[in-house]
């Protein structure tokens, strides 16, 4: 947690992790609510991008992943630490790949780098999945699809940032 | 939904105006007046095709730590371990995986500690064997955004 956000910012950042007040003057709506002025609510709100405190502000659409219908975690065993990078950017270039990292690996889990990959099916991603294999040259992989899914939340920061009251 | 709309959302799935009038500039873009640009946003928030209108935060901007966790929990006890997991706010997303590391959830907390603090926790009450704590050590690729096609719909 970055030290310079004070609890103020805070109190800011958790008018914009939901939808913000749906008027023609949403930032002058959300400083009478702080008892800021609008001016400052814009500068700092602004001065947040810029710190990349948030990646994006704008609309997230109901339906943006349509198409994709299954999705799968290929999980990648390659031993030789010094080739993870090359290997992990060139299974991060497939078009269908949305994340690619690499991870620790532990006892029984002989895997270190990890891909999302998206198709239409289950099928389909595992086709991605071997022709990704393929043009690696790693034969010991596996893609794990969801079986149940027990939550699913986007996180609320400003609803338990430490040192400010929950609103 | 019509054209209007449309470059409205394309507009501002990734950039609303930070401004006074955001509406006029949103308005000024796609060719109409600043009431009839809001009162399109209103409608497509009012109908769900805008799920949120606000910041996306990034933890890692914010200065918080995020990982990835599995654990491999017995058959029959997983909507056990699951629902000690899910209790935690930080805990985004719990889901059940086809393999012997079979409950996987993704953990966002303040500090390094309090992801200890934490696991430790739902390893105590679980009483199932560790918590594989599997932190990005190597960023290939991170691509969010899905573009809005404009012609042929979705």
């Amino acid at each position: 947690m970055k030290k310079e956000i004070t609890p103020q910012d805070a109190d800011i950042m958790a008018q914009l992790q939901g939808t913000i007040p749906m008027t023609l003057t949403p930032f002058a709506d959300i400083a009478a609510s702080l008892g800021l002025t609008e001016e400052e609510v814009i500068a700092r709100v602004r001065d947040y991008g810029e710190k990349k405190y948030y990646r994006r502000f704008g609309a997230t659409l109901r339906h943006q992943k349509a198409g994709f219908r299954a999705n799968g975690m290929g999980i990648w065993s390659v031993p030789d630490q010094a080739s993870r990078k090359e290997i992990g950017e060139k299974l991060a270039s497939f078009t269908e790949v949305s994340h690619a990292y690499e991870r620790p690996s532990f006892e029984g889990w002989p895997y270190h780098l990890f891909t999302m990959i998206h198709g239409q099916t289950e099928q389909e991603v595992r086709d991605i999945a071997r022709r990704m294999s393929q043009t690696v040259g790693i034969s010991e992989y596996d893609v794990l699809f969801s079986i149940r899914e027990f939550k699913k939340t986007s996180m609320q920061y400003f609803d338990h940032w430490p040192g400010r009251e929950k609103s | 939904m019509d054209d209007v709309d449309k470059k409205i959302l394309n507009m501002i799935q990734t950039g609303f105006p930070v401004e006074s009038h955001p509406y006029q500039t949103i308005g000024a873009a796609v060719g109409v007046t600043e009431e009839e640009a809001f009162n399109r946003v209103k409608a497509m928030v009012d109908s769900g095709v805008i799920r949120r209108l606000g910041a996306s935060f990034d933890s890692r901007g914010l200065g918080w730590t995020s990982t990835l966790c599995a654990m491999k929990i017995p058959a029959g006890r997983i909507e056990e371990a699951a629902a000690v997991v899910g209790e935690y706010h930080g805990v985004t997303h719990n889901y059940e995986r086809a393999h012997e590391f079979n409950l996987w959830f993704t953990l966002i907390a303040p500090d390094e500690d309090s992801v200890a603090t934490i696991l430790g926790e739902i390893e105590s009450r679980c009483g199932m064997g560790p918590v594989y704590n599997m932190p990005m050590l190597q960023k290939f690729k991170i691509k969010v955004d899905f573009k809005f096609k404009e012609a042929g719909g979705e």
